[in-house]
């Protein structure tokens, strides 16, 4: 960690050492951790990286004022075109903070008095947090005695908890730039939620906000289409599957026979085999319309198997519009409506197939 | 008539139990026709009874549908002018719809009223997966199979006993050295004369359609020439001579004698042929037209013939087939019986009785 030479180390000591093992002078590359990056460092590549962003601009011929990080991306792409498969191999010039990860700069000075105060508890950034944050508690409750004082009553009004949640233990650690166990995680979580349930928490909302996060709302809705009418006034509906390499487009009308024709073909005559049929099937008999239906498909590449999963979620899709919202959430539910993401797996080097690997010989 | 007659209840049956079927129901075919002489197309007939393998060994009883194909054969029978050259009937249709089984009800309505019934079970055995081999000794190009005409000998002689007596040899045959069969003799010497030398049986065979044909003209009998899987004799072989030759069809003996029982050019009977494409050699498993199944000799050879078009079931037949099925307590499943069961089966059999067969046989 420090610099410092065996030698000084001797000169201060009164004992001196006759002998020392190399090992004790070799630096240990390990333990010293990951390359610091002095502050002045990182200040010269971002200096750098605007005076490359200028010349880059010029050669391009456009404005270095208004140059935008994609047209740096384009630009490197074009005058620096590789054809390696991994993004993160290829040529980049970013602005230095993406490129350095962000550390600890080193925190003490010349003298090796360390800045902050709490240096020497080992977890600065987390004390000083919980500190910050029992502060902010104690402010509130000064302004909740002050409220009760002047004969205010204190409501809480519920806050809307869904859509956010607090920081995960990784985001904070990020945060803090140090590491911190679980048990300080929790403490500090504890703290928050103490916070969040006093009345007057509002003054401090600001603050809070900046350890939540927003959960995304999912998209529940997907609107189901109307049923179309065509000419002879039979409403039908069209749906698109699609699995491994297999794309069907399923048209269903109503008021039919049970009938379905695939690519110009009775079912019957391109599925042969039973099982594929019995996928066909699925959709109409967990609606109970197994004869009710006809149905029109078209369907390309893939095998016999993923033809036929294909069009079972076309058919599926397509059977929406003619159901209620109840029974499209039990289709979703029995997996009608997923696609299936399974796809087949790469053949890796070494492994004679995508798991199997070769016969394994003693010697 | 028609409709009344419609709703019975099948039993349909794959080619091979097809070809058992008519082995046996030959040999009832005679007791029972002198049993009860009515003709089957005027009145609702009850299922009747012939003892088979298995599946009717099971159901103790064998059942054909009465179908429209059939029906139309039977007014076409019946109005044929007898006097005129034969007129030939091609039945065709697609894999598993029951042109075997039409043939089957057309032989027995015929054997009913008494007619000489020639019938070839499958004549796709007669031209693949031979064992034997022999040269014949009446033509010197020609192959003789001894085995399936010997089989073909026992199956006539017990079908059609009582015509053996009165039919007269009109010319002498001279078998070898010692055998001969002088003019006048019942056609069943030849027939015992095939069957003890199995040697002369394919010779026997040819003799016995010859007089047939030529005795047929008289007007005394009718004939039904029933060929099932008439393609066969048209198509290619599998068997090889002895030099690793392929054989075409012309070259063996029952081939060639059958081809000239086909031929149009005598009178007073009916010659009614099914094409099959499930025996077929080389020929693709989508082929089902006439055209594509006879090739461009056969149909040049069948060439003026009414083609009969046999279907998957309709609705009605399909409910009587199921309802047979329940009633013979052949589908067992708790679910069969139930009216999803029904649609559920008739989706995936897509209506056609051979699809149904396999689908409920687990049942």
């Amino acid at each position: 960690m420090t610099e410092r030479n065996p030698k000084e180390q001797e000169r201060d000591a009164t004992l001196r050492l006759i002998y020392t093992t190399t090992a004790a002078w070799r630096k240990n590359v390990a333990a010293s951790g990951p390359e610091k990056y002095t502050e002045a460092f990182i200040k010269k590549q971002i200096e750098e990286f605007d005076l490359g962003k200028r010349h880059l601009a010029n050669m391009m011929g456009e404005d270095p004022e208004t140059f935008t990080q994609e047209d740096i991306d384009r630009a490197i792409a074009y005058l620096f075109p590789s054809g390696l498969f991994d993004k993160r191999a290829r040529p980049m010039m970013k602005h230095p903070s993406e490129i350095f990860p962000e550390q600890r700069k080193i925190q003490w000075g010349e003298d090796g008095r360390p800045f902050h105060f709490l240096f020497y508890t080992g977890k600065q950034s987390y004390y000083s947090l919980m500190h910050e944050t029992y502060e902010k508690l104690l402010n509130v409750q000064k302004h909740q005695d002050q409220l009760v004082a002047q004969g205010f009553s204190l409501q809480k009004e519920k806050k809307n908890l869904v859509g956010s949640r607090w920081l995960t233990k990784t985001e904070l650690e990020g945060m803090l730039l140090e590491k911190l166990s679980d048990d300080d995680y929790s403490r500090f979580i504890r703290l928050l939620e103490k916070l969040m349930t006093l009345p007057c928490s509002d003054i401090e909302e600001n603050y809070i906000k900046k350890f939540s996060k927003e959960i995304a709302v999912q998209l529940q809705k997907v609107s189901t289409e109307p049923l179309k009418y065509d000419e002879q006034g039979v409403a039908f509906s069209t749906g698109e599957g699609v699995r491994k390499t297999s794309r069907a487009t399923a048209v269903v009308y109503d008021n039919g026979t049970g009938k379905i024709t695939v690519n110009g073909i009775d079912i019957l005559r391109y599925f042969p085999v039973l099982q594929d049929r019995e996928q066909l099937l699925f959709p109409f008999q967990f609606l109970d319309r197994v004869g009710k239906h006809d149905a029109i498909c078209t369907v390309s590449g893939g095998g016999r198997s993923s033809q036929a999963g294909a069009i079972r979620l076309a058919t599926a899709k397509a059977l929406r519009s003619f159901v209620t919202e109840t029974e499209v959430e039990f289709m979703r539910q029995a997996g009608l409506l997923t696609v299936d993401p399974r796809v087949r797996e790469r053949k890796k080097p070494g492994q004679e197939g995508a798991r199997r690997k070769f016969t394994w010989k003693k010697r | 008539m028609l409709r009344s007659v419609k709703g019975f209840i099948c039993r349909p049956l794959k080619l091979d139990h097809g070809y058992a079927l008519h082995m046996a129901a030959k040999d009832c075919f005679s007791s029972v026709v002198s049993q009860d002489v009515q003709t089957p197309a005027e009145k609702p007939r009850a299922i009747f009874y012939t003892n088979e393998s298995d599946p009717i060994k099971t159901f103790q009883e064998a059942c054909v549908m009465v179908r429209k194909p059939a029906l139309e054969l039977f007014t076409y029978l019946k109005n044929s002018n007898f006097a005129h050259p034969v007129v030939r009937y091609v039945i065709y249709g697609e894999r598993g719809t029951g042109k075997t089984m039409t043939l089957c009800h057309v032989v027995h309505f015929c054997a009913r009223q008494g007619w000489l019934v020639l019938h070839i079970p499958d004549a796709h055995l007669w031209v693949k997966n031979c064992k034997e081999l022999m040269q014949s000794s009446y033509n010197k190009e020609r192959l003789d199979q001894p085995l399936q005409a010997s089989f073909w000998l026992r199956n006539f002689r017990t079908t059609n006993e009582h015509f053996l007596k009165e039919i007269k040899t009109q010319q002498k045959y001279v078998w070898g050295k010692r055998d001969s069969t002088e003019q006048g003799r019942p056609l069943g010497e030849v027939v015992e004369q095939g069957l003890t030398r199995v040697k002369n049986a394919s010779d026997a065979v040819g003799v016995v359609l010859k007089e047939i044909k030529q005795q047929c003209c008289l007007g005394s009998f009718r004939v039904l020439v029933a060929v099932d899987g008439v393609n066969a004799l048209w198509g290619r072989t599998t068997l090889k001579k002895e030099d690793k030759s392929p054989v075409s069809p012309e070259e063996l003996t029952l081939v060639y004698n059958l081809r000239k029982m086909v031929m149009n050019n005598w009178s007073g009977g009916a010659v009614v042929t099914t094409l099959s494409q499930t025996g077929s050699l080389f020929k693709p498993s989508s082929a089902h037209l006439p055209h594509e199944l006879l090739g461009k000799e056969g149909f040049d050879a069948l060439d003026p013939f009414v083609p009969i078009l046999v279907p998957n079931y309709t609705e009605r037949e399909f409910e009587s087939c199921y309802h047979y099925y329940l009633h013979c307590r052949w589908l067992q499943h708790e679910k069969a019986r139930t009216e999803d069961g029904k649609e559920e089966l008739r989706f995936l059999s897509g209506c056609n009785p051979w699809q149904l067969e396999r689908l409920s046989a687990p049942l």
